[in-house]
């Protein structure tokens, strides 16, 4: 054999590396941010969402999936009160983030949406410097210290993976980032204002393979400090960056469960017919 | 081209495949520890070790199934391609022939707990002990060669599998004329016989791994390949 065998440098094995699966997340471990109670929404006679009972567990990533029209995205928007836009939209049941109902009268929509917040297929910068796209937030909250403006600007987009990038050009117009990139500054621009909640609705559909993946490891990372819920129609994300996930169907919640288990095992037919491809 | 698994976007898969690689490389430390433990316990006649032997047969079986959890998770998550996904498939074969070589050395303790109440050969046992050295570094180098990518491991361990399969044939023979001669130790021949069809097989199954370290570094399926064809494959690399 090998006369060197012995002599080489060792292989490392780090002792106790035997642990990771056994911690198989459960939701009754986590402490919940978001829960909705009977939830039932409708847009106008049509009924979108069927008596959707879930709890959404902090500081974790969860995924919504599901086929076109199922409710995912309704769902999403209910939880930064986006339907109220929505003329013929209403609502029953409860929302209650950090314990409190957010659709109570006296919950400022403005204020909510400053601790929820959300970001969009579609890339949508402002016509505007990068710098300031992501103080926006800030200045509409009346900061204008230049020295506070800045050190949240870089923050914000080191925290988005995206200040080595742009670091030499922070008053460029943002139009000129690629969709990536200005992906990514949407995402700084949502944590600029410290929301407690990120709400992302299909954020990768216009992204290459690499700007997603790094998008991806960016909401990895950013579960640290935020609740992160995403919309996604791209089961593989799903299974790639959430901690749970949910199946819905026909706007009911059908199964949610720990990611790697509904990814493995499924307790529902509808859910196995789903995520195997034999939807439809 | 060369391999390099840490080199994702996702830091998270780095961690994963680096951690199933430590993991494999773990649970081959135990089988390997196992394979040396069993023999000297024969030789030995130290109960004691072979009784550890026995207990840490169980630890390997959780390793496997362990082991295939995460690979399935990894499968199922990341959807490894090209050489992540020859990791991950090299590595659920792998930690297969582990179990087995675990199973194999268990056998062998198991076998040395019985003899220790029998009377020694002359030679006490010093045949087995040659034969169980040989399959221990053969699996040793098959875990080194898996933890480097050294495919030409896989030759190697052909050429060492095929002696060690002679080395069986002689012992065979050995065994068949003491089985005639000396009536009376029936029973711990039969035994050493064991013992020895034991140690051959771990032989197989390190040469296994082998192969499976030329498929995860060239894609090339070499289990049931000749000598030749896995040399010519090797230099055939560009």
């Amino acid at each position: 054999m090998n006369d060197t065998t012995g002599t080489k440098d060792p292989i490392p094995v780090s002792a106790g590396s035997f642990q990771h699966s056994r911690n198989r997340l459960r939701i009754q471990d986590e402490k919940i941010c978001i829960e909705t109670r009977d939830l039932n929404l409708f847009y106008g006679k049509d009924q979108a969402l069927k008596g959707i009972n879930m709890q959404i567990p902090q500081n974790r990533v969860t995924a919504f999936i599901g086929p076109s029209g199922c409710g995912k995205s309704t769902l999403l928007r209910c939880f930064n009160r986006m339907n109220d836009l929505i003329d013929i939209c209403r609502i029953e049941g409860e929302i209650l983030i950090e314990g409190q109902d957010i659709q109570a009268r006296e919950v400022d929509v403005a204020e909510h949406r400053r601790r929820v917040g959300m970001v969009f297929q579609k890339p949508n910068p402002f016509p505007k410097s990068i710098f300031e796209n992501v103080a926006y937030g800030l200045r509409l909250q009346g900061v204008n210290d230049k020295r506070k403006l800045a050190e949240v600007v870089e923050s914000s987009l080191r925290a988005a993976a995206l200040w080595d990038e742009v670091k030499d050009r922070l008053d460029d117009n943002a139009f000129g980032l690629s969709g990536g990139q200005q992906q990514r500054l949407i995402i700084a621009r949502a944590i600029a204002i410290e929301p407690e909640v990120v709400l992302l609705d299909e954020p990768c559909s216009a992204l290459d393979p690499i700007s997603t993946a790094k998008v991806e490891e960016l909401i990895i990372e950013l579960k640290e400090k935020y609740t992160i819920v995403i919309v996604t129609h791209n089961m593989q994300q799903a299974a790639r960056v959430s901690d749970f996930t949910a199946y819905m169907y026909m706007g009911e919640l059908v199964e949610f469960e720990d990611t790697a288990h509904l990814f493995t095992n499924p307790k529902r037919q509808a859910t196995e017919d789903y995520i195997t491809g034999r939807y439809g | 081209m060369e391999q390099q698994f840490d080199q994702h976007i996702s830091r998270q898969f780095n961690q994963e495949l680096e951690m199933l690689r430590q993991d494999v490389m773990a649970m081959g430390g135990v089988t390997e520890e196992m394979v040396r433990d069993a023999i000297a316990a024969l030789i030995d006649c130290d109960t004691a070790k072979a009784q550890r032997v026995i207990d840490l047969d169980n630890e390997v079986n959780e390793m496997e199934k362990e082991i295939d959890e995460q690979s399935t998770m990894i499968l199922a998550r990341r959807h490894p391609t090209a050489s992540d996904l020859r990791l991950v498939l090299a590595i659920i074969k792998t930690v297969n022939d582990l179990e087995r070589i675990g199973d194999e050395a268990e056998k062998i303790a198991r076998l040395a707990v019985r003899l220790a109440d029998v009377d020694r050969p002359r030679g006490n046992y010093h045949e087995l002990e040659a034969m169980g050295e040989t399959v221990r570094r053969m699996l040793h180098d098959a875990l080194d060669g898996f933890a480097r990518l050294l495919p030409e491991t896989a030759v190697t361990l052909f050429q060492e599998d095929e002696k060690v399969d002679v080395e069986y044939e002689n012992l065979l023979r050995q065994y068949y004329t003491y089985l005639i001669e000396e009536p009376r130790s029936t029973r711990r021949v039969l035994d050493c016989i064991w013992i020895a069809r034991a140690l051959e097989r771990i032989g197989d199954h390190s040469k296994n791994i082998g192969e499976y370290i030329i498929y995860l570094v060239e894609g090339k399926d070499m289990r049931h390949a000749t000598r030749k064809e896995m040399e010519e494959t090797l230099s055939d690399r560009s």
